[in-house]
């Protein structure tokens, strides 16, 4: 039995050491990206048998892999800059922030100004936002998450500035943080967000820079707290790496981006 | 003769292989330390002495972990100071006063001790918290966790309290009646004073599962790294902080978590040998 066992271990060992050079793509980057790419990879070595490896280690070793050609595509969570043009970026999802509230405070937008005067501690009520008078919850995100990265970045603010009354971990904590409390305001994934306010959670999504928070205008890049999830390559690109790609947007994948909480493109 | 002697291979084959699962169970716990230690031992060099401080700031290289210490050992005290008279009044009350529904209670405490602790803190983020919310925001609190772990722990330290109630000999009752006792004069005299060192040994027990218990907490303590100045204050515990971040962190950041699953471990070995040495005067005493 063991014997046996032993026996298969070998033969596949064998068999995946003799696959010829082109039937492997390499991928390495975003760790942002590469949880949604390791599942894709997987879904798309099951159909096709060619052979996908993902790596993480961040955008900018996505950006390097690919210019060195140690990867086929380096996984990007922003758009390219402009010294990058050497590089061809292939757009495959976008990520975005929506700033929650729950859906009995009254306050249906915030300037970027007073959403940095909340999370800081400057602004401590709701009442002088136009709310009701009542403490404000301040639901922040754990470190290192890329949600939170990507929120303090674009207000500008350090981790030490913020000022939270609860950390969370998964989006679906947040949600559930602003859904009990009338007083909170919290931010989450767009897509996840969106998701659950559909499905009836008391939620509002607050418009940023009078831009509304919607999927529409995140996929026309109108949405100002978003980002795109590209992968860059370096001259041609191979046939089986197109096919890669195609299988990435395909319409039918966008149930996986759903799990991860990204958007795919729309074609 | 040939029955004796097949016994005693069988007797002989049971003692190694229970020597071997002991010798298991002892690797894999020196393993878990030794990769604790040689994964920490780099950053102690480095960060050791920055432990104490407060502020926990890993994308700025701040390692302080006093908050969470504390928040760790306040929670888990709190949570003692509730379940743990609660439990022991009760199994006396239902040993003594209830003997007719002490079976179907304790079925029901056995029950309870069997839900997932995930379970408990579902319940304390959409009950208790909102509840706590409407009168001390913002709910996710010292009070939410600690109330959180007393649930939890209850059960165990109940069954642990009757069993140390039950253990006592017969004749010590039975003097007591003898002597026309009052049943609270007697159970406040004699039988709570000589069971006490089984009853404590098992509650520091119940401490350690409230200082290790991770995603209940989680969900309704509010994960704030700061002293709580009050009850309705959000706190960070250090099981709470390694499951936050673990999946997201890097380099000395992920160290920072091993560390930190490093003070777990010595704080419950110090709690483990503290319950020992109850257990051990309670036999000198026997």
């Amino acid at each position: 039995m063991l014997g046996k066992t032993l026996k298969g271990f070998l033969l596949v060992w064998l068999l995946s050491g003799c696959q010829p050079a082109e039937d492997k793509l390499v991928i390495t980057g975003s760790s942002t990206i590469s949880p949604l790419m390791a599942e894709l990879a997987e879904q798309f070595e099951a159909q096709s048998g060619i052979q996908v490896d993902v790596q993480s280690g961040g955008s900018g070793r996505g950006i390097s892999d690919a210019r060195q050609g140690l990867a086929d595509f380096g996984m990007v969570s922003r758009a390219l800059k402009t010294d990058e043009q050497d590089l061809t970026a292939h757009l495959i999802g976008r990520d975005g922030i929506a700033m929650i509230v729950n859906a009995a405070n009254p306050v249906t937008a915030l300037s970027n100004a007073e959403i940095v005067a909340i999370y800081t501690g400057e602004q401590q009520n709701w009442s002088s936002l136009g709310g009701n008078d009542a403490a404000i919850t301040v639901v922040h995100k754990a470190d290192g998450r890329s949600t939170q990265e990507l929120f303090l970045a674009h207000f500008g603010l350090n981790n030490d500035q913020v000022q939270p009354d609860m950390v969370i971990g998964e989006n679906q904590q947040g949600i559930k943080a602003v859904a009990n409390d009338v007083n909170a305001i919290g931010y989450v994934s767009i897509g996840t967000a969106i998701y659950e306010a559909d499905a009836g959670a008391p939620l509002r999504l607050l418009p940023l820079s009078g831009v509304p928070a919607t999927l529409e205008s995140v996929d026309q890049g109108r949405y100002p707290l978003s980002r795109e999830l590209n992968l860059v390559s370096q001259g041609e690109l191979s046939e089986t790496a197109s096919q890669l790609l195609d299988f990435m947007t395909d319409p039918d994948r966008a149930a996986t981006y759903h799990d991860y909480y990204f958007l795919p493109v729309s074609r | 003769m040939i029955t004796t002697s097949s016994r005693f291979h069988a007797d002989s084959l049971l003692s190694w292989l229970l020597r071997l699962t002991g010798a298991a169970a002892v690797l894999v716990l020196g393993g878990i330390v030794a990769v604790l230690l040689i994964q920490s031992a780099p950053f102690l060099v480095e960060h050791g002495s920055a432990l104490w401080r407060n502020d926990w700031q890993p994308g700025q290289a701040r390692y302080g972990m006093a908050a969470m210490i504390a928040g760790s050992v306040l929670v888990s005290v709190l949570a003692l100071v509730i379940a743990g008279p609660l439990a022991v009044l009760l199994a006396a009350w239902l040993r003594y006063f209830a003997p007719l529904i002490r079976r179907p209670v304790l079925a029901l405490v056995e029950l309870m001790a069997g839900i997932p602790s995930v379970v408990y803190g579902l319940w304390g983020m959409l009950v208790l918290v909102p509840w706590i919310n409407q009168w001390a925001p913002p709910g996710a609190s010292w009070l939410a966790a600690s109330l959180v772990l007393a649930l939890m722990i209850l059960p165990l330290a109940l069954l642990v309290t009757d069993t140390a109630l039950g253990q006592l000999p017969a004749r010590y009752l039975q003097a007591g009646q003898a002597l026309s006792l009052s049943r609270v004069g007697m159970l406040r005299r004699v039988l709570l004073p000589q069971a006490g060192p089984a009853i404590v040994s098992g509650l520091v027990l119940q401490f350690g599962r409230a200082l290790g218990e991770t995603m209940a907490v989680l969900m309704v303590a509010g994960n704030v790294v700061q002293w709580p100045t009050s009850l309705f204050d959000p706190v960070r515990t250090l099981t709470a902080n390694i499951a936050l971040e673990m999946a997201y962190a890097t380099g000395d950041h992920r160290v920072a978590l091993f560390v930190s699953g490093l003070l777990l471990l010595l704080v419950t070995a110090v709690l483990l040998m503290l319950s020992w040495r109850l257990r051990g005067e309670r036999h000198e005493m026997a």
